[in-house]
Order: C-alpha cells, then sequence, then structure tokens
C-alpha cells in the first residue's frame, strides 16, 4: 500500500495543492529533494530521461533540467529557489519552456510527523487559465503512457 | 460526440508536442495559421493539419466569415478536460512512488548509507 494522494485543483483559482506523507524521516525526504543525483531518480516520470544541468537546493539558487521521451521529444524545465530552509520549507519558481514566461511559483512544505514525513506543495500560476494550459501542454510523456499507468495503478 | 469521446480526441489531440504548444500560444490569445506556424520548421499545411485536428477535438475554433479567420482557444473544452487533473495526478503518484522507493529502507542495514540506489524503476 502506498500512501494517499491528494491533489486539490480548485475551480476558478489558479492553485494547484498537493499533499502526500512518506515513511521516512524529514532529513530524508529533504535530502531526496536537495541531491540532484538522488532527485533525478524520482522526479522526472519514469518513461523519460532527465537531464539536471543545475540543481542549487539553496535560497537563491537554481535549477534547471531537460526531460527527453523516448522518442527524442526533449521538455525544458527552470526556475529559481527564493527560499530554502533545510527540513521545513522551501519556495521556488517553475517555468515549463514549452510555455514560456508562464512562472508558477511553488512553496514546499517538510512536515516532520515523527519518523515519517508529510510533503505540501501549494503552486500559483498566474491565471487560472495557465494553469490549466500550461500542466494539460505541458504534461511530458504522452497521454497514451499516462493512461497505460493508470491501468497499472488501477489493477 | 459524447463527453468521453471528446476528452478521448482531446487527448490524443494533446499528446503531439506541436499541438501542445499551439494550445499553449493560443491560451495567450487568438493567431492566425501563419502566426501559428511562425515558430516551427514545418510547412503551412503541416501546421494547419495539426489545427485541424485540434478543431477536430474542440478544442479550438476557427472564425468562419472573418478572413484572417483566427484561430481561438476553447476555453471551455480545456475547462471540460477535467482529466487533465488526473494526469498531474498520476504523473505525482508515480513520482511520489518512485520516491517512496528510493526511501525505502536499505536491506543491508543502517551502514549502507542514508538512501539507497534504486536498481529499477519499472
Amino acid at each position: 500500500m502506498s500512501n494517499d494522494l491528494h491533489v486539490d485543483a480548485p475551480e476558478g483559482l489558479p492553485f494547484i495543492d498537493i499533499s502526500r506523507e512518506f515513511d521516512a524521516p524529514v532529513h530524508r525526504v529533504f535530502e531526496a529533494h536537495a541531491e540532484p543525483e538522488l532527485v533525478a531518480q524520482w522526479m522526472g516520470p519514469r518513461e523519460l530521461s532527465m537531464d539536471i544541468s543545475e540543481w542549487d537546493f539553496v535560497s537563491g539558487g537554481r535549477w534547471a533540467y531537460v526531460s527527453t521521451a523516448p522518442d527524442g521529444s526533449q521538455f525544458a524545465f527552470r526556475g529559481m529557489f527564493h527560499t530554502v530552509r533545510p527540513d521545513e520549507f522551501t519556495i521556488q519558481t517553475f517555468e515549463f519552456e514549452g510555455y514560456p514566461d508562464v512562472v508558477a511559483i511553488e512553496s514546499l512544505t517538510f512536515e516532520d510527523l515523527g519518523g515519517r514525513t508529510r510533503i505540501s506543495i501549494h503552486s500559483v500560476y498566474p491565471t487560472v487559465e495557465a494553469r490549466d494550459g500550461m500542466v494539460a501542454s505541458g504534461m511530458e510523456g504522452g497521454v497514451d503512457v499516462g493512461y497505460q499507468r493508470l491501468d497499472e495503478l488501477l489493477a | 460526440m459524447d463527453a468521453d469521446d471528446r476528452l478521448d480526441r482531446a487527448f490524443v489531440a494533446l499528446g503531439d508536442p506541436v499541438r501542445r504548444r499551439i494550445i499553449a500560444r493560443l491560451s495567450r490569445g487568438p493567431a492566425t495559421v501563419g502566426e501559428l506556424a511562425a515558430p516551427f520548421e514545418i510547412s503551412l499545411q503541416a501546421v494547419s493539419k495539426h489545427i485541424g485536428v485540434l478543431e477536430h477535438a474542440e478544442l479550438v475554433t476557427r472564425t468562419r466569415d472573418a478572413q484572417r479567420r483566427p484561430v481561438h482557444l476553447n476555453p471551455g473544452a480545456l475547462e471540460e478536460l477535467t482529466a487533465w487533473i488526473d494526469r498531474y495526478r498520476l504523473i505525482h503518484e508515480q513520482r511520489f512512488r518512485a520516491l517512496d522507493a528510493l526511501l525505502a529502507p536499505s536491506d543491508e542495514g543502517p551502514d549502507a548509507g542514508p538512501v539507497q540506489q534504486q536498481e529499477d524503476r519499472s
């Protein structure tokens, strides 16, 4: 059994909220976000390779990566870490280069549950249209693959 | 076309990177075929075909009478694409299960290092 994922995209508001618990202490969950060689192992969709060119997980640091699909199509993302407080809280910007100049601001809270950890992500987009358009257009990996995975998940 | 059908067509339509970029462009305002074709190194006809697919999926509309025939995003259609949130959820579900695997305690005991390398993500 995996922990429940909560995703909420309220109608009419340009936000997306995500929360999920992990069966690991907060410092390890934080480390999995902080170290690029660890990030590359989980953050990208599994059928895409994730090539991280920058990942400076400190306040004021930059990040950038390119995802490559099996068919060779590439999706570039970049942003900055505005605030990083270890084991506690981060704020970063997020831009999909296929949807330039639309920048989301994502805050990420790490909550110590005593050996377990809850992370909560609050993403703020410039407009509702940007949220829906960016999410719909920036869905790397292809829709078919997504549905296959959905079947696997539901199996 | 019923809702399921429309959703299927919309997702097929969005399964192509050129069409996703066209949608992304149109989400900032209407544009002519020529304007939509400008960033791509493909023919105007090819872009027209992509727009046809998007139109068929009811993601975009073209003004029939105007000479410029600008292409508009059908905002209702994207809103109806409630499934995008399912895909978003799916991607995060996948992502976080991979993180679960990464965080799983090592079989080699506490000295094996803070995080176990993941051999196989499939």
